[in-house]
């Protein structure tokens, strides 16, 4: 089996979850490539190249690239994907974009956000909001398959594997980059990050979110929120967890003010340890919490703060 | 333009879903099935295209079971101005679902297709990239905001970083993040005319395409449930708990 890992990165660095999925790749075993399809991503492909378990890099280094446009990402893969069994990539936002048209090009279906491997056709998934598990097998030539993160431990950057240059461009010629709107951060990143201090509605407004960063900043920890937060403007989108947002599985999941609706809880529930902070002692949440304390946020939020 | 909008009937997204007891699938007996929230929003964005003087007809396409014609309904009572219901028992891959829309596209030509992001019975976030790579059209995945002028439109998409601005030539095929619009409701004399609204029915092989999925569902089970954890009465024990139980701070 050959299995083709393409890479998470923003070019000058490689996204963590990449480690992650070259985790399932082994899982599945066999030879393991890694793709770094960008501009200027040699930094990536370097780091790339220390992930164990991968025996080469492949670099496609082109401005054609520089963003990830599905179009060309996709038209790369589909060529180059067919000497693979087996091609993997997060399911990240990057991931969810591109894989699919890779899946349609070559003429199979996608796995979507596999949590486990069971063998080298067969994995499981989550379906309905994280409310059922499927086992799924494939009967596919090349298994296309995304990767949930959280689901998989991150291998070491042990490894010393070849780089090589892939000559090959293709610009679709369909789509162009405009501009980006990145949220700058000095907090550790949602989905990686070992504590996580989520807002919903309840914190009330931008401002009042102060007291979330705070406690997020006191534990090290990232902040995320809950749809009804982001819509409302509280935060960027960047921050949702949930089913359509990001999912999250850290040591320690504090939500303040979130009721626990099954689209939240999809994004949270195989956090380790959830404490949950809400004024209605019968906010759902309460039914996945491993301590609950019911109370006025804006009490107990500034207090658990100063005393830890 | 023509402007084409996909909606899928799934189980409404209030209900909690419970695992049949031969773990063959989720049991959907007498459960409520509503349009896809995603599609709705689709739905929304094609009729303001269509409001905005940009797209001369809406037209809705659902793949599925007979009752999916409630859905057709639904998105031409909010403003779509004709059905195609491609009708099958059978539960498509999005693969086949896929082909059978970029069929309908090659004889309905529209110049923006629009979908729902994802379903959320199967979670799979992938027809909409899907069709636009069976059509050869450019995807705007995920969008948060929708200008079409030109031969082109101009897409900002959620990313995880936060947002990002692509523009791409038309014919396109869009899928509709949460924060794309708010979707009307429908008003009664709207659901009243939607009723006499024009509505074909086919069948996926009136489109010559293979339904079966080389993907088999083996055995679909309930999570691993969490064990209900305990109240605390004060953050002093909490913080208590956190350090000295848990040990994680
Ligand atoms: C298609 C679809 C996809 C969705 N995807 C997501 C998703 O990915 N992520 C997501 O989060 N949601 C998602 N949702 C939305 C979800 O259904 C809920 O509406 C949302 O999670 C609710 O957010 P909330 O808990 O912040 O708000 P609410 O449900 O309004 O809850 C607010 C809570 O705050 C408590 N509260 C208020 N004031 C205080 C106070 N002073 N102190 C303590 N507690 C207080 C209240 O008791 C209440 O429990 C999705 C919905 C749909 C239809």
């Amino acid at each position: 089996m050959s299995i083709l890992v393409i890479a998470d990165h923003h070019n000058s660095d490689l996204i963590p979850v990449t480690a992650n999925v070259v985790a399932a790749a082994k899982a599945i075993g066999g030879d393991i490539h890694l793709l770094v399809a960008g501009a200027d991503c040699q930094a990536a492909a370097e780091a790339g190249a220390k992930l164990d378990g991968v025996s080469k890099v492949l670099v496609a280094d082109n401005a054609a690239y520089a963003n990830q446009l599905a179009e060309n990402t996709a038209a790369l893969v589909a060529t180059l994907g067919k000497n693979y069994t087996h091609i993997l990539t997060g399911a990240t936002g990057n991931g969810k974009n591109f894989m699919p048209r890779i899946a349609a090009l070559l003429d199979v279906e996608q796995i979507s956000e596999i949590i486990s491997v069971e063998s080298a056709d067969t994995f499981k998934r989550p379906i309905y909001a994280g409310n059922a598990i499927a086992t799924v097998q494939s009967e596919d030539a090349i298994k296309v398959i995304t990767v949930r993160g959280t689901s998989f431990d991150a291998v070491a950057d042990t490894g010393s594997a070849s780089v090589e240059a892939i000559s090959e461009v293709t610009d679709a010629g369909l789509s162009s980059f405009v501009g980006e709107e990145l949220a700058a951060s000095d907090r550790p990143e949602l989905t990686a990050a070992k504590v996580v201090v989520s807002g919903g509605r309840g914190v009330g407004s931008a401002d009042k979110f102060d007291i979330i960063y705070k406690l997020a900043d006191k534990l090290g920890g990232a902040v995320g929120a809950t749809r009804a937060a982001v819509d409302a403007g509280y935060v960027a989108n960047d921050l949702q967890v949930g089913q359509t947002g990001k999912i999250v599985a850290p040591q320690l999941y504090i939500a303040a003010g979130i009721s626990g609706a099954i689209q939240h809880l999809a994004g949270m529930k195989d956090s380790k340890v959830i404490v949950a902070i809400n004024k209605d002692e019968e906010a759902p949440i309460f039914q996945v919490a491993d301590y609950g304390l019911v109370a006025d946020l804006f009490d107990a939020v500034p207090e658990l703060e100063g005393k830890l | 333009m023509k402007v084409l909008v996909a909606v899928k009937r799934v189980v409404d997204y209030n209900v909690k879903v419970r695992v049949k007891a031969d773990q063959s699938d989720v049991d959907l007996t007498n459960v409520k099935m509503s349009m896809n929230p995603f599609c709705e929003i689709a739905v929304e964005e094609a009729v303001r295209l269509k409001e905005k003087g940009i797209a001369t007809e809406v037209i809705a396409v659902s793949i599925g079971p007979k009752n999916a014609q409630e859905q057709l309904r639904t998105a031409m009572a909010l403003g779509a101005d004709r059905g195609i219901l491609v009708e099958t028992d059978e539960q498509l891959g999005s693969l086949a679902v896929a082909k059978i829309l970029a069929k309908i596209a090659e004889e309905e030509q529209p110049q923006v297709i629009l979908m729902g992001k994802q379903s959320i019975d199967t979670d799979n976030n992938q027809t909409t990239q899907m069709l636009a790579a069976l059509a050869g059209f450019s995807q705007g995945a995920f969008a948060a905001e929708l200008t079409v002028e030109d031969g082109k439109a101009t897409v900002a998409r959620e990313i995880d970083g936060g947002m990002q601005t692509i523009q791409i030539n038309l014919p396109a095929v869009i899928s509709a993040d949460l924060r794309l619009n708010e979707p009307r409701y429908a008003k009664l004399p709207d659901i009243m005319k939607a009723k006499k609204k024009p509505m074909d029915t086919k069948t996926p092989a009136d489109y010559g395409v293979e339904t079966a999925s080389k993907v088999k569902t083996l055995k679909v089970e309930p999570p691993a449930e969490r064990s209900a954890g305990i109240k605390v009465g004060s953050v002093d024990e909490l913080v208590d708990k956190l350090k000295n139980e848990a040990k994680v701070v």
